[in-house]
């Protein structure tokens, strides 16, 4: 009996866990410099909430992540630029010129880039993002240490 | 003196059956109810307007193929609509990633990280001939048996 009732605990517990992680908030990882100097090149570790994405509450300006509509087990962090209906401007290539483009965010969905358009895949690779696919906003910063704090709503 | 400990263990109880069955509708798999004529006959063959949904089939779907995201051609999938993410479709995978497909006027190439879907019913279905290649990663569920008022098994072609 006693060993039945702990493994109940262990289960009710478990599921609580999954149940916080996939509808409340989890803890995210990133690496990569696609979005300094915002976020660190080896590592941050941030915390995301996934209630105001299941409202629909958007803003740009936020940092999300979300499911990469080219490899759909993998998880990207970038800013909202735009939502649907929004006009976005845009530089098509950094690298290699000046050239922009204009487009109307469609129905469904939005538009993200990372804050350092010079290495980023973001929607100016793959295009208007689908707002299903996003999964969470990141707010906080908790490593590294330096960056301990909020994340402010626009590039600094 | 009573009443609230008990309120409280009921409210307690639910909590937890509430947490439980949540993690096994997501995980695991869970029924779902199909509207519309578009995968006729698979689904839904006669359409009642009076007793509609009365008379909708009843599917079982499973999740546990979302943790590798494998799918094969004939699949029945249940997915967001790529212009609404709160709508959800129910339809049949036609074309995989890096398939050609062919419809009325071109052939598409379906890009990665997406598929093509079409409704069993390709007159009245609105399906990747009108939205294109839908997304692969908002799959939700992949239906394993059909069950109405008597569970049937159906195959998988």
């Amino acid at each position: 009996m006693g060993e039945w009732s702990s493994f109940t605990a262990v289960v009710r517990g478990l599921c609580l866990l999954y149940v916080t992680n996939k509808y409340l908030g989890t803890v995210a990882i990133t690496y990569g410099p696609s979005m300094l100097p915002t976020l660190n090149v080896t590592g941050s570790i941030l915390l995301v909430e996934r209630i105001s994405t299941r409202t629909g509450k958007r803003r740009p300006g936020d940092v999300v992540i979300f499911r990469s509509p080219e490899t759909p087990r993998k998880i990207v962090c970038k800013r909202l630029i735009g939502l649907e209906g929004d006009q976005i401007t845009y530089v098509v290539d950094p690298q290699s010129g000046d050239r922009c483009e204009t487009i109307v965010v469609p129905k469904g969905h939005v538009w993200v880039e990372g804050d350092y358009i010079y290495n980023t895949k973001d929607s100016r690779n793959f295009g208007a993002l689908p707002y299903g696919l996003l999964e969470g906003r990141a707010f906080w910063t908790l490593l590294p240490r330096k960056d301990f704090g909020p994340l402010t709503p626009k590039p600094e | 003196m009573g009443t609230p400990s008990v309120l409280w263990n009921v409210a307690k109880k639910c909590f937890t059956v509430g947490v439980i069955s949540l993690t096994v509708s997501d995980l695991f798999a869970s029924i779902v109810p199909v509207r519309g004529a578009s995968m006729s006959p698979t689904f839904n063959p006669k359409t009642n307007s009076l007793l509609d949904s009365l008379s909708d089939d009843r599917v079982l779907v499973e999740k546990l193929c979302l943790r590798k995201y494998k799918f094969s051609h004939g699949d029945v999938i249940v997915f967001c609509s790529p212009d609404n993410h709160k709508e959800k479709h129910i339809k049949r995978i036609v074309g995989l990633p890096g398939d050609w497909v062919g419809t009325i006027y071109d052939v598409v190439h379906i890009p990665e990280g997406h598929c093509w879907v079409e409704g069993d019913n390709s007159a009245s279905s609105l399906d990747s001939r009108s939205f294109g290649p839908a997304i692969v990663c908002r799959f939700l569920w992949v239906w394993l048996k059909e069950g109405s008022p008597i569970f049937c098994g159906l195959h998988i072609e």
